[in-house]
């Protein structure tokens, strides 16, 4: 069959216009480039003012394997994952369950060279003879695929009414400004734009039209977020052992610091040690902080297991560090490019003996900024790791948010004692409670006082730092750090509640479930109004006590299969416990606000 | 607080400190333990160079070994670190504040065994510190379970007989890029002294592989690693003095050919006097014919086995320069311009 004949297929009939409110997703394999297709999509959407979000799902191999890239272009701004209406079907190997995956009314873009195609009566199929448009290019052949991609954003671009000029803009940004680039990918979206608003024929619903509803946004990962907030926390040490979804954390980290890390002699005012492992990385983060750095380390749940033994050491030992994990699904290698909610219950009481740690749930980029500066101010008050806790969803694919506030509060250093200090005061002890709040002075190594100096160890110890095993001394110090907890917890960010004066019903959520959670409450307004507490940090304030005493039932929400979050408020709102349900559920994908509504219906018996 | 230089008082050294000064707690380690001679030749070391304790930290991992930071140089932040971990936490303090002088303790089951990856890591980023194996054949804190260094064949009364060839910890520093790697033996202080003085110049990571006497575990006469085996076969390379900076050469004149001067990192230099003919320890393929060959022929040789001061270390290679324990909030967090324009590649 001819490209053309296909085209004039028997299709459906022209639906009413459906503007700024669908979902697409590319299908491509792995490895052939398709990234900077899709994200010049992302980026036009997001130039023509219209909310928009990509997620890349794809497997762990690295080459030749599926792909997907979904992107949700909403005018209400929602940006929880929905199933795809629009198909790009650019991977032979998947096109079959790719289109049987479209709702009916849904269209097929599809590469010619796919044999075989799935016929559906019910969908609006465009060919796209991609290899055509490169066809008299002077392009070296090995960068063909990756140009042959930039067809379908060419089609796309004819089909959605996307002006060629801001696909320019957004491959200018994509090719940092190299001309030659921008003008070989824009030239084959041109021709294959041409080529279809001659050769096919709109019979689809789908349109979009420009708003201003991104103007002043920024479009960038969690992770990019994150490291550049780290940079701004003023990390100066950072170690790490590669693992996905954190390695493009480190990558923004090293990019972030080159940039912007240098004395007047242009010396580097960081080091970034690739470690041998997680376990060196975690011993490199501890040594730094405890000779008074602020330094990181970006893992996710394999990395954290490796990091137990040292996590138990700085929380006992009292050393500031600061540990983003990933969350990917474990565990072992688990689903290694999948997102999750998996490591709460153990980032929080990570270690041996008794041992728990501040924790910090970012849910977006925003937040992901904030907290990477804000960690190191709590690690260093504190003095103890705290953790970051995102996912792979958050970390790697690109999120809209507000250009970041800077830090509204200069760098809090903590309880660090000069040799001045140490002379007036005439008294050293390391970790005597001398402010009632739990926490103890410190002192770094290089203090010139001779009364600077004590002896770090994990083994029992009293307020003078030195060895002990005394049952007193050992219950006087677990005390203390059990005060100095009390002291975090009125020291971690708030959670944010939205009220609904009619709710009966209470939702706690942490992290990315926010955006399905979202949207499926403003479709549940009329049926099942709810009220809403997202929770940005363990451990809880007062006022996750006093949001689920005001509800009848309150449903903890989470991607995991046990309730992580669920298990640890009934742990810690013991009277209240009877109160909250779990709403947990892991397969590897964000959550859909679908999902979210019927488990909410069924659970109410509304369905 | 620098103390005034001393005036009368003789027993003071150059950094107004007597040697008490640089005494630790009490050990608590077993009467006898080479542990704890090693520890009194640190202290002895410290004063004799006139050390700032504050400009040095003590670091260690888990054991008998590792708990001897605790009873030298009470006047020096120590870090008793996870077993096996210590290179770790030691790289972290050092990009922290590259300035400050680092002595590592371990001994053979924490770098041998459970530290071994971190301990060839640590060698190929060339940390600048010393790192002491108290090496005893035995975990002394657990009870005498044999340890990697163990000789094959060894019989001991708790352990049994151990079946495995022995880790040699400066061949395996020497292969992973050390480039001061000497073996010691806790019974010759002079020398452990000297070889300590001439680490303690050096630009990257020094290794000191102290055999050690565990007399509790590991002290039969016939085990290589006791006190009577060493004292009746230790082998000296060389005779060496170490000689500060400053110092004019203090030794005897020689021939021409007997001995070697080298110069370290910082000036000082190290006399050699061969006690074996034509010994090159700066040959790196030299030296690692002759840990063969000891081992091979169980010889307990001892000395400066190499020596080589021309790999930067990690905070050279890093380009580091102000400590970055001491940059100004200025410098820790760059301005708000600075963020916007970031921010603006993202618009
Ligand atoms: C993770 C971990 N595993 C095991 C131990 C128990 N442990 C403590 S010391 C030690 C062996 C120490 O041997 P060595 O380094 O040779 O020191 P020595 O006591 O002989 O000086 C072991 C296995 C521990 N502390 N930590
Ligand atoms: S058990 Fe052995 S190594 Fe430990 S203190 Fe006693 S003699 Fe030393
Ligand atoms: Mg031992």
């Amino acid at each position: 069959m001819s490209v053309l004949e296909h085209a004039q297929m028997a299709q459906p009939a022209i639906q009413s216009p459906i503007v700024n409110d669908f979902s697409l997703v590319v299908a491509t394999a792995n490895g052939t480039g398709s990234q900077t297709a899709n994200l010049t999509l992302l980026r036009s959407f997001f130039k023509l003012g219209i909310p928009v979000h990509g997620k890349n799902i794809f497997p762990s191999n690295i080459q030749g394997m599926p792909t997907w890239y979904h992107i949700r272009v909403s005018h209400q701004g929602y940006v929880a994952r929905k199933p795809s209406e629009i198909l790009v079907a650019f991977n032979p190997a998947t096109a079959q369950e790719d289109v049987a995956a479209l709702p009916s009314g849904g269209v097929c873009l599809y590469h010619t060279e796919i044999k075989n195609l799935p016929q559906r009566s019910d969908l609006v199929y465009y060919p796209i003879p991609a290899g055509e448009f490169l066809a008299g290019m002077d392009i070296p052949v090995k960068r063909k695929p990756y140009l042959a991609n930039m067809a379908y954003v060419g089609v796309l671009a004819w089909m959605l009414d996307l002006p060629l000029e801001v696909v320019a803009e957004a491959l200018g940004a994509q090719f940092a400004q190299r001309a030659k680039l921008v003008e070989s990918n824009l030239e084959v979206v041109r021709r294959a734009q041409a080529w279809a608003a001659q050769n096919l024929q709109k019979r689809d619903p789908y349109r979009l039209e420009p708003m201003n509803k991104t103007e002043g946004l920024i479009l960038m990962t969690g992770n990019e977020a994150g490291a550049l907030g780290a940079v701004f926390g003023g990390v100066s040490v950072a170690a790490w052992y590669p693992i996905t979804p954190s390695t493009s954390f480190m990558d923004a980290l090293k990019e972030f610091l080159a940039r912007l890390r240098k004395d007047e002699q242009g010396h580097p005012t960081y080091a970034v040690v690739q470690a041998e492992d997680e376990l060196a990385a975690a011993g490199i983060v501890m040594g730094a902080g405890w000779a008074g750095a602020r330094a990181l380390t970006a893992t996710s749940g394999p990395g954290i297991s490796l990091m137990a033994e040292f996590v138990s050491y700085g929380y006992y030992a009292e050393i500031p560090a600061v540990i983003w994990d990933i969350q990917r699904v474990g565990p072992s290698t688990g689903l290694p490019t999948r997102t999750s909610q998996g490591d709460l219950l153990f980032t929080y009481y990570l270690g041996h003996g008794d041992t728990k740690h501040p924790v910090l749930l970012p849910s977006s980029i925003e937040e992901c900024f904030e907290f990477g500066w804000k960690a190191f101010d709590l690690a260093e008050e504190l003095q103890t790791p705290v953790f970051v806790l995102s996912d792979l969803d958050l970390g790697m694919n690109n999120w809209m948010g507000r250009p970041f506030d800077y830090p509204n509060q200069p760098l809090q250093r903590g309880k660090v004692l000069s040799a001045q200090e140490l002379e007036a005061l005439g008294y050293f002890a390391r970790y005597k409670d001398v402010d009632g709040d739990g926490i103890p002075y410190r002192t770094l190594p290089g203090t010139p006082h001779p009364m600077a100096a004590y002896f770090t160890r994990g083994s029992g110890h009293n307020e003078q730092a030195q060895y002990s095993e005394r049952p007193e001394d050992w219950v006087r110090n677990m005390a203390r750090l059990a005060r100095k907890f009390e002291t975090a917890r009125k020291r971690m960010p708030p959670p944010v509640i939205q009220a609904h004066p009619q709710a009966r019903i209470g939702l706690i959520a942490f992290g990315t479930t926010r955006y399905a959670i979202e949207e499926a409450r403003d479709r549940l307004a009329e049926r099942l109004p709810t009220s809403f507490l997202r929770l940005r940090a363990l451990p809880i304030g007062p006022e996750v006590g006093e949001f689920v005493a005001a509800h009848e039932r309150v449903y903890v929400i989470e991607l995991n299969r046990d309730g992580q979050l669920c298990a640890i408020l009934q742990n810690e709102l013991p009277e209240l416990a009877s109160r909250l349900y779990p709403i947990a559920y892991l397969d590897g994908l964000p959550l859909t606000a679908q999902w979210v509504l019927e488990e909410l219906l069924k659970r109410e018996a509304l369905q | 607080m620098e103390n005034p230089l001393p005036t009368t008082a003789p027993k003071l050294n150059l950094a107004g400190l007597s040697k008490k000064d640089y005494d630790g707690a009490p050990s608590t380690l077993c009467k006898g333990c080479g542990h704890n001679s090693i520890s009194s030749q640190i202290v002895q070391v410290a004063f004799e160079l006139s050390l700032r304790p504050h400009q040095v930290i003590k670091l260690s991992g888990i054991g008998c070994s590792s708990k001897s930071p605790a009873y030298f140089l009470g006047m020096s932040h120590g870090f008793n670190a996870l077993h096996g971990r210590m290179p770790s936490v030691a790289t972290g303090a050092l990009l922290a504040n590259h300035t400050l002088r680092a002595i590592g303790v371990s001994g053979d089951g924490d770098t041998g065994s459970i530290g071994l990856g971190q301990f060839k890591h640590l060698m190929r980023r060339n940390l600048r510190m010393v790192y002491i194996i108290e090496n005893n054949g035995v975990y002394g804190l657990t009870k005498g379970q044999f340890s990697a260094t163990a000789e094959e064949g060894l019989r001991l009364k708790y352990a049994g007989e151990n079946p495995f060839p022995p880790v040699d910890l400066c061949l395996e520093a020497l292969v992973a890029g050390c480039g001061f790697v000497a073996r010691s033996f806790a019974g010759d202080a002079k020398q452990v002294r000297e070889l300590l003085k001439a680490a303690l110049s050096h630009r990257g990571t020094a290794v000191l592989d102290i055999i050690s006497p565990c007399v509790t575990f590991n002290n039969e006469d016939d085990s290589p690693k006791s006190y009577g085996y060493g004292t009746k076969h230790e082998k000296p390379l060389h005779e060496l003095g170490f000689i500060p900076p400053a110092e004019e050469i203090a030794i005897e004149p020689m021939q021409p050919g007997e001995y070697r001067l080298v110069e370290l990192h910082d000036g000082s230099r190290i006399a050699l006097r061969n006690l074996e003919a034509d010994y090159d320890p700066t040959d790196k393929t030299v030296a690692l014919r002759r840990l063969l060959e000891a081992q091979e022929k169980q010889e307990f040789i001892t000395g400066l086995i190499y020596y080589n001061p021309h790999r930067p270390n990690l905070a050279e290679v890093e380009g580091l320069h102000t400590p970055l324990a001491h940059l100004s909030p200025e410098q820790l967090r760059p301005s708000p311009a600075a963020l916007a324009a970031v921010l603006q590649d993202y618009a």
